[in-house]
Formats: C-alpha cells, structure tokens, sequence
C-alpha cells in the first residue's frame, strides 16, 4: 500500500488525502465514529463513508478486527465458570441470608 | 433479553412449566412460606455471587452483596411486578448493590486511561503495526492459563472504564441502564465503553498476535 513511498511520505500523502477528498475521514474521525458504527448507529451516509475508510485504510481495518475480537475474548472470558467464585456457595451465606431477612415476609 | 447464549447470560428461555414454578415461588415468598424462600435463595444465590464476583473481585464483598441483594429481593417482592423475569429482576438488584459496594469501597471516578488509547500520528493517522495473524478467541481460551490472563488484563482497565465495559458487554445491560444505574449521561456511558474496549484491545494485543505473554 506504501507504493514505493517512504512509510512517513505516505502517511503525509495519506492524511491529506483523507483530510481534504470527498466522502473520507480520518481515523481520529473513524476512532469517534467507532461505537455507533458497531451498534448500528449510524445513518446510511455515514455508514458508507464509514465503511470507504474500513476499505482504504489497513491500520484501522486492522485495528477494528483486533478490537472486535478483544471485546469477544473478554466476554468468552467470563463463560467459563473458572471466572467466578473459586468455591461452591458456603451454606452459612445461605443460613445467614435467611435469618437476616426479618421484617415483614410479606413486603 | 440478549441472543447470544452463554453461561453469562441471563436467558429468556424460560418454558412455561419453569414459567408457572415460578409463579408458584411467588406467589409463597409473598405469603411468608419459609420452605419457598429457602428455595428461592438456593436456587439464584449461586448465579448471584458470580455476578457479584465479576464486579467486585473481591469474595467477601461479593458475599456481602449477595447477602444484601436477597435480603431486599425477599423483603420487597410484593414490589415484583412480573413485568420480566424474576431473574431479570434479581440480576438488576444484584448489579445495584454491588454498584453501591463499589461506590463505597473507591470512588468511581476519572481514572487514567490515555496511556491505553490508540496512537495517532500528526496527519491524524492510526499507528498500527501490521497484523501479520491474528489468534480468534477461542484458540486462546482453550488453553486455561490464558483464561485467568484474559481475566486479569481485564482487572487492570481503570475501574471507572472497567465497570462500564462489565455492565454492557458482560452483564449485557444496555446504555440507558447503564447510565441509570451509574448516575452518569448515556453520552457518558458511550465514551467510557469505547476507551474501555478500545484499552481492552491494547491490553490483550500480545495474546491476540500470539506472541508470548
């Protein structure tokens, strides 16, 4: 993608580009629009523009796949039952959520 | 309630036979039937704790929430409306009392979190190294020290971004609930969750090129 260019002349070349053409963004801008493009959230102009970068840009493509698959590696993190308490219910919790409740059983 | 299926998700699945226990226990926890509300305690202060734990990290706060969420849920369930499922209702009393827990232990407040934020050069480019591979999740995960590193990486996002990042994408609230239940603007809400992922993935970024931790 560098075409022969110095990488810090390409990204000079590349800024501009995105700075100052029709229908581009730049990725400070793609990093703001972020959320409410995985959400849905954008409106359909936005949305393509939006998506032009995803196709024009390799660092932010590549960022977005590693932030999806950050975000479900987190959650998969948490499906195990490894990531809760280390040991089964202590029955003196139980006994002692029973006992406390007191007042009026009937609300 | 959310789609995907997991362990951690509360599950709109409920058939009616599960339905009409339900109202059963009820409809005996309001008339102060002490056998349903041993049931009701041990049938949800397991899946309670773990929910508990995920936000407090810390097991004798996560007991005492539990504790103090049932005691509510047993005291006001002439409040319970059925509008959800009971365990909806019981998820959001839990998720409130460990909030308050929270609250009480550390402010949640503006922590810092820009050295985790994605790098830009002048030209207001992304600095991003070349993904030469990327490993999915469940490769990772299937071995189980990485598991307890995902988990520990996700211990270290500064808690104000931590807690935001655990109600919507772990415990799947959504963003108004969010904001509800953290006294801050859904705007708010939205900034905080995407540096938190956004953090997240610079957390997890040497697991995710398979390069060793």
């Amino acid at each position: 993608m560098t075409a022969g260019l110095g990488s810090r002349a390409w990204r000079v070349m590349k800024g501009a580009m995105l700075r100052n053409l029709p229908l581009m963004i730049t990725c400070r801008e793609f990093e703001d629009f972020l959320l409410d493009y995985l959400e849905g959230n954008l409106p359909p102009r936005q949305r393509r523009i939006f998506e032009v970068h995803i196709a024009i840009c390799r660092e932010c493509r590549e960022y977005l796949a590693a932030y999806r698959e950050a975000i479900e590696l987190g959650r998969q993190a948490f499906e195990d039952p490894a990531a809760g308490p280390p040991e089964a219910v202590p029955e003196d919790l139980i006994t002692a959520v029973l006992e406390a409740r007191g007042g009026d059983p009937k609300g | 309630m959310p789609e995907r299926q997991s362990g951690v998700l509360l599950r709109d699945d409920q058939t009616s036979s599960e339905g009409s226990l339900e109202e059963e226990m009820i409809a005996g926890l309001r008339a102060g039937d002490e056998a349903q509300a041993t049931r009701f305690v041990r049938a949800n202060i397991g899946w309670m704790r773990a929910v508990a734990f995920r936000l407090l990290r810390d097991d004798g706060l996560a007991d005492d929430c539990v504790q103090d969420a049932l005691i509510k849920a047993l005291r006001n369930i002439a409040k319970f409306e059925g509008r959800s499922k009971l365990k909806t209702w019981l998820h959001r009393i839990t998720v409130n009392e460990a909030l308050m827990k929270l609250r009480s232990r550390k402010r949640l407040e503006e922590d810092l979190i820009d050295p985790l934020m994605p790098d830009f050069d002048e030209n207001a480019c992304r600095i991003e190294a070349p993904w030469t591979r990327r490993i999915s999740a469940e490769e990772i995960l299937s071995q189980a020290q990485q598991r307890q590193l995902v988990l520990s990486k996700i211990g270290e996002l500064p808690e104000s971004y931590r807690i935001v990042l655990m109600l919507r994408d772990i415990e799947e609230l959504d963003t108004a609930e969010v904001a509800e239940a953290l006294g801050i603007t859904e705007g708010n809400v939205k900034v905080r969750l995407h540096r938190a992922r956004a953090a997240l993935k610079k957390l997890l970024e040497p697991l995710l090129r398979g390069e060793t931790p």
